[in-house]
C-alpha cells in the first residue's frame, strides 16, 4: 500500500513543522513517484497545512508531479545548452502534440513529460531522454516521429 | 504625528497606513487586494501613491505614515502608473462585461472606466481556463481572476477553511482547489465570502432565476415563496434606499406582482425551529447532555463539521434549518391540506447565503421530492426585480399568506448572530418554568463581537450559553471547548460573521456599516413587536394542533429533523 510508504517518511519528521514542507514532499515524491491524493492529505494532517496550500506550493516547483508517469516518460532538458539549441519549440511541439503540460501523464497513460534542469547531454543538445534513452540533436519535426514509434513498440508488447 | 497629502497638512495616527489616512481625509484610492481588517499583501500595487520629496511610488495600502511625510495620491506619475496597472491585468482578461456576472459591480471594470482605459494596449494571450461549475452554490471563472488573493486569505484566514490558495507560477498562476479539483469535492462549504470580497466575475454565485422562472411559466405549478429573516432588512440597499431599512411589505407587493402563489416568510419555520431546538435542550438538559449542543441552522457550519470534526455531529441539533422546515411542511403538510401533490408545489426560498443552495440539494433534504426546489440570493431576487421592472419604492406593502404568515420577532432575530440563541433562551425558559423571561432582550448575546458569552438562569439552572460567528472564530472555540477551556450548554454557531446579514448571498457592498444598520433593524422589529416569543405564535400553536401535535413528536421528527454524517473531501 502507497500509504505505509508514505507513512514512513513522515516518521522520520516527528513534530516538525510546516518549514519542513519541501523536503517531505521530496520524499514522498521519491518514494511513490507521485504526490497522490493520499500523500497530500496525509502530509497535510501531519503538517497541519490545508491540502490546497500543499498543492499551491509543490505546483510552485517543477519537480513535482500528482499522476504516476506514463509508460514513456520524457524528460526534456531545458539547461542551457540545450535552450541555446531551441529546446524551448521543442517543450512546446511536445505539449501540443500530447495535450499535456509538464508533469502531468497523457490520459491514456501511454506519456508524461518532465522539465530538466540539465541531463548532462550537452553535447547532445537539444536532448530528451525517454524512459532513461537519450535522444540527440532532436528537431520540433522529429518529434512526432519519436512519439509514434514509442505508441508502435508498445502496440507490439501488447 | 503630521503628514501632507496633495498639500494640505493632516493629523495622521501611529502606525496606520497611508490608505487609512488618506480615506480617513476623503481621498479616494483604489485598491485591489487590500482586505480591511487583515494585514496587507502588497499584490496588486493599484494602491500606489508618490512620495513627493523622492519621487517614489510607494503602495498605500502597506505602507505607514511617517512624521512629515508629504504624499501626492493622484500625481500624473501615480495616475498614469495605475493605469498601466490596470492595462496589465487586462491583458490577458476576457472582454467579457456584456456578459459577465459583475457587469456593473466590477471593480476592475470600474477602474478602468474611472482610469480612462478605452482600448487594449497590452495583448497578451487570453487566459483560457475551464469554468468550475461543480459547486450547487459557487462558480468560479478562473479566466476572469486577477490574482488578488482576497477570496484565498477571506477562505483560510477569515473562515479557516481553506478550500482554494494559489497553484502554479508565472503566467500560469492561478487560484485552485487542491489537485485543480472541483469546489464540491474540496473542503468548500459554500458559504459565498469568497464572492463577497472578489473584486471581479472570477466567482460569483450559482444562478437559479431562471428555474424560478420556469416555475413562474407552468400553469401546473404552486410556486411558493419564503424569505429569510435578514433579507427584507438588506435588499432595500440594492435599490438604492438606505442600509437598515426593511421593505418586507414591498417585497410581498413585489413577489405577487412577480406572479408567486404563497408567501410565508422564513421567520415563521425560524419560530418552529425554535419550538423544537428549546424541546431538544430541554430533553438534554433533563438527561444531562450531549452537550454543548450546537445550533444546525447554518449550512456552512454542518458541512464544516462534517469534514473537519466528524466526532461532534452528534452534539449537533437534530433540527433541520428553518428554510428546510418550511420546505418540508409546505410540501408535506399544507400542500395535501390543498388537495395539491407535493410534486406541484414549486418551493422557492430567498436567502442571504450561497450555502443554502448547497443545504436543499443535500439528499437528506426530502429526497426524490426535495422540500425545497430552488434557493436564489438576496442579489437574484434583487435582479428578478429588475427584470420585471418593478419599482420596489413605489410600491404599496401587502402582507404574506396563511397559514404560515405570522411569525414572532423572535424568529425575525435569526438574521443576526445571537438571534436564534436569544429566541431559543427565551422559550426554552418558558417550556421550563411556564413562565416568560423576565426580561426578553439578552443583550449579552446581541451586537457584532465575534464570541459572545451568557448565562441565562432558568429557576436555579444555570444555562451556560455562547455565541460564535465566522468559521474561523468558531474552529477556535471549538478548540477549546475540545480542550475542556469552556463548557457550555448549548452554542449558536454562524459560518458568516455577524450572521446572515453578511451572508455570502446579500448584496455585494456589504461593509461593517451596513452590517451594523441591518442588525439595528432586526433589533428595532423586535422591541416594537407585540408578539416577541416563538411559543406564542397563533400560526405556530395551529401547526401544533392541527398536525404535529408537540415540539419532538413521531411527526415533527419524521418532517423537522435528521441526522448528519462524516464527510471524506480533500482537505
Ligand atoms: S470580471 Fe469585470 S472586467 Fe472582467 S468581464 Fe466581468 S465585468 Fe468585465
Ligand atoms: S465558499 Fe467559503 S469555503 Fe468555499 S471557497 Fe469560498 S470562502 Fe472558501
Ligand atoms: S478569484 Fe477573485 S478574489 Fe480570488 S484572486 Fe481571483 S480575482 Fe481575486
Ligand atoms: S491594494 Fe495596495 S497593493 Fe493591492
Amino acid at each position: 500500500m502507497g500509504s505505509t510508504k508514505i507513512l514512513k517518511v513522515l516518521e522520520r519528521y516527528p513534530g516538525v513543522g510546516k518549514d519542513k514542507l519541501i523536503p517531505i514532499l521530496q520524499e514522498v515524491q521519491e518514494a511513490e513517484g507521485f504526490l497522490g491524493r493520499e500523500a497530500v492529505i496525509l502530509i497535510g494532517k501531519h503538517l497541519d497545512v490545508p491540502a490546497s496550500k500543499i498543492y499551491g506550493v509543490a505546483t510552485f516547483y517543477n519537480q513535482f508531479r500528482f499522476e504516476p508517469v506514463g509508460r514513456f516518460h520524457i524528460q526534456i532538458c531545458r539547461g542551457t545548452a540545450c535552450h541555446v539549441k531551441g529546446s524551448a519549440k521543442l517543450l512546446e511541439t511536445l505539449k501540443r502534440e500530447l495535450g499535456v503540460e509538464p508533469g502531468r501523464t497523457t490520459r491514456d497513460g501511454m506519456f508524461s513529460i518532465e522539465v530538466v534542469a540539465c541531463i548532462g547531454a550537452c553535447g547532445l543538445a537539444p536532448a530528451i531522454s525517454i524512459n532513461g534513452e537519450f535522444h540527440a540533436r532532436v528537431t520540433p519535426e522529429e518529434i512526432p516521429v519519436i512519439l509514434g514509434n514509442c505508441r508502435k513498440s508498445a502496440q507490439e508488447v501488447s | 504625528m503630521r503628514i501632507t497629502l496633495n498639500g494640505k497638512t493632516m493629523e495622521a495616527r501611529e502606525g496606520e497606513t497611508i490608505l487609512s489616512a488618506a480615506r480617513r481625509m476623503g481621498l479616494n484610492i483604489p485598491t485591489l487586494c487590500h482586505m480591511e481588517g487583515l494585514p496587507p499583501t502588497g499584490a496588486c500595487r493599484v494602491c500606489l501613491v508618490e512620495d513627493v520629496k523622492t519621487g517614489r511610488l510607494i503602495p498605500s495600502c502597506s505602507f505607514p505614515v511617517s512624521e512629515g511625510m508629504d504624499i501626492a495620491t493622484h500625481s500624473s506619475q501615480v495616475v498614469a502608473a495605475r493605469k498601466t496597472i490596470i492595462e496589465l491585468l487586462l491583458a490577458s482578461h476576457p472582454d467579457d462585461c456584456l456578459y459577465c456576472a459583475s457587469n456593473g459591480t466590477c471593480e476592475l471594470q470600474k477602474y478602468a472606466q474611472e482610469l480612462g482605459v478605452r482600448q487594449r494596449s497590452y495583448s497578451g494571450d487570453r487566459n483560457r481556463i475551464d469554468l468550475d461549475m461543480s459547486s450547487p452554490s459557487i462558480i468560479r471563472d478562473p479566466e476572469k481572476c486577477i490574482l488578488c488573493g482576497r477570496c484565498v486569505r477571506v477562505c483560510s484566514e477569515v473562515q479557516g477553511v481553506s478550500a482554494i490558495d494559489f497553484a502554479g507560477r508565472g503566467s500560469n498562476a492561478q487560484v485552485s482547489c487542491a489537485f485543480d479539483e472541483g469546489l464540491n469535492v474540496s473542503s468548500c462549504v459554500n458559504c459565498g465570502q469568497c464572492v463577497m470580497v472578489c473584486p471581479t466575475g472570477a466567482l460569483t454565485e450559482r444562478r437559479d432565476v431562471d428555474r424560478v422562472l420556469a416555475a413562474l411559466d407552468d400553469p401546473k405549478k404552486t410556486v411558493v415563496v419564503q424569505h429569510a429573516p435578514a433579507v427584507s432588512v438588506s435588499l432595500a440597499e440594492e435599490f438604492g434606499i438606505k442600509p437598515g431599512s426593511d421593505v418586507v411589505d414591498k417585497m410581498n407587493a413585489a413577489f405577487r406582482r412577480m406572479g408567486f402563489d404563497k408567501i410565508f416568510p422564513t421567520s415563521f419555520s425560524a419560530d418552529l425551529t425554535v419550538m423544537e431546538e428549546a424541546h431538544e435542550l430541554v430533553e438534554r438538559v433533563k438527561k444531562g447532555g450531549p452537550f454543548p449542543m450546537f445550533t444546525s441552522c447554518s449550512p456552512g457550519w454542518i458541512k464544516y463539521l462534517e469534514e473537519f470534526h466528524p466526532d461532534l455531529l452528534g452534539n449537533v441539533s437534530t433540527c433541520k434549518s428553518p428554510q428546510q422546515m418550511m420546505g418540508a411542511v409546505v410540501k408535506r403538510l399544507w400542500a395535501p391540506a390543498q388537495g395539491l401533490e407535493s410534486g406541484q408545489v414549486f418551493n422557492v426560498s430567498v436567502m442571504p447565503c450561497t450555502a443554502k443552495k448547497f443545504e436543499a440539494a443535500r439528499p437528506e433534504m426530502g429526497g426524490e421530492v426535495p422540500d425545497v426546489d430552488a434557493v436564489i440570493t438576496t442579489r437574484e431576487l434583487a435582479e428578478m426585480i429588475r427584470m420585471f421592472g418593478i419599482d420596489i419604492t413605489s410600491l404599496e406593502g401587502e402582507q404574506a399568506d396563511s397559514p404560515f404568515g405570522d411569525r414572532s420577532s423572535a424568529g425575525k432575530l435569526f438574521g443576526a448572530t445571537g438571534g436564534v440563541m436569544e429566541a431559543a433562551a427565551r422559550t426554552a425558559y418558558h417550556m421550563i418554568t411556564g413562565k416568560e423571561l423576565p426580561e426578553l432582550k439578552i443583550d449579552a448575546v446581541r451586537g457584532l463581537q465575534d464570541v459572545k458569552e451568557a448565562v441565562v438562569n432558568i429557576d436555579g439552572l444555570e444555562l451556560k450559553l455562547a455565541v460564535v460567528s465566522g468559521l474561523g472564530n468558531a474552529g477556535r472555540l471549538l478548540k477549546d471547548i475540545i480542550d475542556g477551556k469552556r463548557t457550555y450548554h448549548f452554542v449558536e454557531v454562524m459560518t458568516c460573521r455577524g450572521g446572515c446579514i453578511s451572508g455570502g448571498g446579500q448584496p455585494l457592498v456589504t461593509n461593517p456599516e451596513r452590517v451594523k444598520a441591518r442588525m439595528q433593524v432586526l433589533y428595532e422589529i423586535d422591541r416594537d413587536a407585540s408578539l416577541r416569543v416563538s411559543h406564542e405564535n397563533p400560526s405556530i400553536k395551529a401547526l401544533y394542533r392541527d398536525f404535529l401535535k408537540e415540539p419532538g413528536s413521531h411527526k415533527s421528527h419524521e418532517l423537522l429533523h435528521t441526522e448528519y454524517s462524516p464527510r471524506e473531501v480533500l482537505k
